[in-house]
């Protein structure tokens, strides 16, 4: 069993007791342990399932590289799954659940899954659900959806709070061990700011269990080094240090993000739970240490098979054995260390079996001193045991596994070498080495992640940069610190790294398959990847199947594609490949290491940009009174439009309706203060609109206006609006409420990189003014009963503009309709726009005035055959296209495109042309309904020869209008075509004239 | 991200300042070119391992368009230069050729 010993625990304070539940049991821990010590502590080996076959699956691991022990975590607004319990430090009253089991974690169902293993294998997804097709409905696709995923998505809205930090600083030294903090020692004595982050709660890393009782720096113990070193820095006024943030990504050009978990240790006290970092870095150092590699021996998933490393973490860190009997098996020296930590602590160690022929080097001896058998050559055949070790049973390594020889034990410590943690050298395209003797891959220091000069901004320190002992990693860590103030531009201290004791260990041998010629039967039982239960035979037939490349390997078998992104599978994984490929590991290279580190929160990522702050919203000088007055918005860009004035008890549509008919039969008056107002100003103003629209603009005369259309350079229709001549220098452009911005850069780039000799300037004063359509037949007489400038159709004629005042306001007022209806465009100063709002509201009651909304809008035009961007158009409509020939300059040479426009699919007499539909029944074709024609298309879909592009019930009409582009529409008005709709109904419409009401202007142009 | 200055403030802008434009020193064709010249203005480019003209705009600082002279596969920016202009000045071209000699982008070496 495991349980907590009276001895060791340096992180755990023993007088101070905890309670926590898992899957509902109360457990008991200390402060300091993490929940997976604590669930150790408590027996608890059992964490989860495994993804695919749902195996039992045990802690593994004591850090970020775990591959089991992820859980779900709190409940309601707290609740999060996927946790993992290794990094996930204890507090009072923590809940955890395990996942991906049912019904519960002992007896699981999907455990069936295991023994039709042999019909799940590499590449299943493609293979198994294919045929027969009736089988996907009720059989493949449930299997599929039960078995994906880990954990549950939480239900609730997440009640923690998040931010952002920005930094910036000279040096950034990511890890706390002693590499870290000597690398950032280095650096900060040349005057450099240092900040020194450490992914978990304390600092010092592996040396604070794997050498603090034997080694030395400057001949003091390495946790009083530490202590020492710690202390220091600390007092650096250059030097920030935090504990518990993760170096997560690294980016172009020296941006690094980390991730900063303040709270979750301590989630009642005040402040965001996390904070995702910022960071601009001069230069990046990374001492991100090493992840101690598995072994692939039958058996090896078992719970109680764990890292070597992560077991004597458990004994040193929190006083907590993971098994009374532990066998320990290994490919080099380190894994000899837990063996003499496990006995010195009381504990049995029956058995080392050692791959190596020859053995190991000076721990080894020290090991059999203290009386532990030691195999050599020898090899695990296979684990023993379902929920729980109870055995090894022992073969040769060179053999196929012949079994030797039985052990009982609880416990597995297996080490298969160790791989630095390149993760962050590699994300900006550090390149990497295999180093032949210790079997990994290291940094290349001479192909670092470049910068914008063209140098190296990320450097590697100690193990993570492949020194693998104290001494080595101590003078490296100095060494890159040196390095990386020189960099940055400061001047390093002239100083000797200190001195430190370096452990001789014997030559580590490459292990990847236990034992070597293990027989399939064994293989089948090899796991590389845990969480994604990827197994030897996996790999090895996908090598079959033709798979030769790593990346391709990886998707088809999973391998390393989990939450822990193949933290302890991927180097085992690739070396399979390359043995069953019959090349060097190096010949097959590693996937693409990917940021974040490790699965970082959704809350750190959005930071403050939640709820209101997520997007900033627009708002017109009248939209309170909007609010007030019933207003159902929509978004229009970042604009709040009111999509109807609602009055209380009356439907949404309804109040449409209503609109419509009082803005026909009386007036209207809408908020029109989103339109775009670009003001395009100097002498080559009407020669540069020349070149933007694609009418004649540099002709209108002061006064006047012009609907003009805007293309881009390939020819499609990119916005519209009317366009007013203020004096001869200066025009103001009207764009669409989305399209200002938009306008306001294609403009700015075009004089800015094309005709930058020309002379003009562009202004977006979009919210320097309020601008309020007066539109109906009764608009003119409530002008005129405010009273000032002459709105009569003599001296403001339609498609004219004026300055003056209306009822004491001074505005400027444009006789244009975008309704059909008469129609004054009211522009005042922005500030003056609520007054002037109600003004004209009170002195309109006796006419019957009512506002109206952005949906009477869009019904007014369409009844009038008034195109709307982003309605008739979507990038790939031209102006041709609907009918808008007349807004076409036939004698300008050029503008922008026009060239494109001249194209053979442009001209092509079979694109779809834009035309008025009415149903044949009065009802409303869907939006978006395509018309079938005759025949099938070579994919054997029904031809389709058009489409709705808006589509309303017209209260004027008394039916359903819409328009629509089709094949040759124009020329075949009458013609009644079929629209197959998505609720089963065929609908049928004709063909008829898109202008539905008063084809002739005159209520417009009174 | 990328850093790159702003040749006409002088900021040195983060690239959530900055909207990137595509390839730099276009020719524009209109009314008059042919097909395949207009095709080539519309739709061809470059797509190098290596040196790179590209056009930036400072949308969320001074607003201004501006070119960058940069390498694609390791990210190192040789230069930054206004936009109007129809070929990159030759301080950055000798800067280019010092550190990348035998470097070619269309018809500059
Ligand atoms: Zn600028």
């Amino acid at each position: 069993m495991s349980t907590r010993l009276s001895t060791h625990g340096r992180l755990i304070d023993r007088s101070q007791t905890i309670k926590f539940t898992f899957n509902g049991k109360w457990m008991r821990g200390h402060p300091g342990d993490t929940l997976a010590s604590a669930l150790l502590a408590n027996d608890q080996m059992l964490v989860g399932r495994s993804f695919k076959y749902h195996r039992p699956r045990g802690i593994v691991a004591s850090g970020a590289e775990e591959p089991n022990a992820l859980v779900n975590m709190g409940k309601g607004p707290t609740f999060e799954p996927n946790q993992r319990a290794t990094t996930t430090e204890l507090f009072d009253g923590l809940t955890a659940t395990s996942q991906n089991h049912w019904p519960s974690l002992e007896f699981d169902v999907g455990e069936i899954n295991a023994s039709l293993s042999r019909f799940l294998p590499a590449g299943f997804y493609y293979k198994t659900f294919m045929y027969p097709r009736a089988f996907w409905k009720h059989v493949y696709e449930p299997f599929i959806r039960q078995s994906a995923g880990l954990g549950q998505a939480p239900k609730d809205r997440d009640a923690d709070t998040y931010e952002h930090f920005y930094a910036f600083t000279d040096i950034l030294v990511i890890g706390g061990g002693v590499a870290g903090l000597q690398a950032a020692k280095a650096a900060a004595d040349s005057g450099a700011k240092v900040l020194l982050v450490e992914q978990s709660s304390a600092w010092g890393g592996r040396a604070m269990v794997d050498q603090v009782d034997s080694e030395t720096v400057n001949d003091t113990p390495v946790d009083k080094f530490v202590e020492e070193i710690t202390a220091e820095l600390a007092a650096m006024p250059n030097v920030t240090m935090r504990l518990r943030m993760m170096g997560a990504g690294v980016y172009d050009h020296g941006y690094v993000l980390a991730y900063e978990r303040l709270n979750d240790h301590q989630p009642d006290a005040d402040g965001p739970r996390h904070r995702l970092w910022r960071i601009r870095a001069k230069q990046t150092i990374t001492a991100t240490g090493a992840i101690e590699r598995p072994l692939s021996f039958a058996g090896n998933d078992v719970p109680g098979v764990m890292l070597a490393s992560a077991v004597r973490d458990y004994v040193v860190n929190f006083g907590v054995s993971p098994g009374d009997r532990t066998v320990i098996a290994t490919n080099n020296d380190d894994a000899y260390l837990t063996a003499i930590i496990l006995k010195k602590a009381g504990l049995d160690v029956p058995r080392i079996i050692d791959a190596r022929p020859e053995g190991g080097g000076a721990l080894m001896e020290e090991a059999k001193a203290l009386g532990i058998r030691v195999d050599l050559g020898r090899a695990i055949a296979k684990v023993k045991g379902s929920r729980r070790v109870t055995k090894v049973q022992i073969c040769n390594q060179a053999g196929e596994g012949g079994v030797l020889d039985e052990v009982a034990c609880d416990a597995v410590a297996m080490s298969g070498g160790w791989s630095p943690v390149v993760h962050l050298w590699s994300h900006c395209g550090g390149k990497l080495l295999w180093d032949e003797g210790h079997a990994m891959f290291r940094p290349d220091g001479d192909n670092p992640p470049r910068g914008a000069s063209g140098e190296g901004f990320v450097r590697c320190a100690g193990i993570a940069n492949g020194a693998m002992d104290l001494a080595a990693v101590i003078a490296d860590a100095h060494e890159a610190g040196k390095a990386a103030a020189k960099e940055a531009g400061f001047t390093p201290k002239r100083s000797k790294a200190p001195a430190a004791t370096s452990r001789a260990d014997a030559a580590l041998l490459p292990v990847w398959l236990m034992p070597q010629g293990a027989k399939t039967e064994l293989r089948a039982k090899s796991w590389l990847d845990f969480q994604n239960d990827v197994k030897v035979t996996d790999v090895q037939l996908a090598a079959r199947e033709g798979f030769e490349s790593v990346e391709h390997t990886k998707r088809y078998t999973t391998l390393g594609m989990a939450t822990d992104q193949g933290k302890l599978s991927n180097i085992n994984g690739l070396a399979i490949l390359s043995d069953a490929l019959g090349q060097p590991i190096p010949a097959t290279g590693t996937t693409t290491f990917r940021p974040p580190y490790t699965p970082i929160s959704m809350g750190a990522i959005a930071g403050e940009a939640r709820g209101e702050v997520f997007q900033p919203i627009r708002r017109t000088p009248m939209h309170d009174w909007h609010d007030a007055n019933g207003a159902d918005w929509e978004p229009v860009g970042h604009w709040r439009r009111p999509y109807a004035f609602v009055r209380p008890g009356e439907s949404v549509e309804a109040a449409v309706m209503r609109e419509v008919t009082n803005t026909r039969e009386s007036i209207g008056l809408l908020d029109a203060s989103t339109l775009g107002k670009l003001i395009v100003k100097g002498p080559d103003a009407g020669r540069f609109l020349d070149m933007l629209y694609t009418n004649m603009m540099s002709t209108l005369k002061p006064g006047r206006c012009r609907y003009g259309l805007m293309c881009t350079e390939n020819g499609f229709l990119t916005d519209d609006g009317v366009v007013a001549r203020i004096d001869e220098d200066t025009f103001l452009c009207h764009t669409t409420t989305g399209g200002a911005d938009r306008i306001h850069a294609h403009m700015e780039e075009w004089l800015q990189t094309e005709w930058w000799d020309w002379k003009v300037y562009v202004a977006n004063v979009t919210e320097q003014y309020a601008q309020v359509a007066v539109v109906g037949p009764k608009a003119r007489k409530l002008l005129e009963k405010l009273g000032g400038m002459d709105v009569s159709a003599d001296e403001l004629p339609f498609m004219g503009w004026a300055d003056g005042t209306i009822g004491g306001f001074a505005c400027r007022v444009y006789r244009i309709s975008f309704s059909g209806e008469l129609s004054f465009e009211i522009a005042v100063k922005a500030s003056d726009g609520q007054a002037f709002w109600d003004a004209l509201m009170e002195a309109g009651s006796e006419f019957g005035i009512q506002p109206y909304g952005t949906e009477c809008l869009h019904i007014m035009r369409a009844e009038k055959g008034f195109i709307m961007i982003g309605d008739e158009t979507d990038g790939t409509v031209i102006p041709q296209d609907l009918g808008l020939d007349w807004a076409i300059s036939k004698k300008k040479e050029d503008y922008l495109g026009k060239r494109a426009q001249e194209r053979s699919h442009m001209t092509d007499p079979n694109r779809w042309k834009l035309v008025g539909l009415e149903t044949v029944d009065g009802s409303v074709l869907p939006d978006g309904a395509y018309a079938v024609g005759p025949g099938k298309n070579a994919n054997g879909q029904r031809n389709m020869i058009g489409r709705v592009t808006s589509t309303y019930h017209s209260p004027t009409l008394g039916r359903g209008i819409a328009m629509g582009l089709v094949q040759h529409g124009p020329d075949r008005m009458g013609e009644v075509l079929e629209f197959p709709g998505t609720d089963g109904k065929t609908y049928k419409a004709k063909i008829v004239s898109p202008i539905f009401y008063d084809p002739e202007g005159e209520k417009q142009n009174v | 991200m990328l850093m790159l200055e702003c040749p006409y403030c002088g900021v040195t802008a983060d690239e959530t300042e900055l909207s990137p434009g595509g390839e730099a020193h276009l020719t524009r064709f209109g009314p008059g070119a042919s097909d395949d010249e207009f095709h080539d203005y519309l739709f061809m480019r470059e797509n190098p391992k290596g040196v790179h003209f590209e056009r930036w705009r400072h949308a969320y600082g001074c607003g201004k368009w501006f070119h960058a002279a940069r390498a694609t596969d390791t990210l190192e920016v040789f230069g930054t230069y206004p936009a109007q202009t129809t070929k990159p000045p030759q301080e950055i071209l000798d800067k280019i050729s010092a550190k990348r000699p035998g470097w070619t982008w269309r018809d500059l070496k």
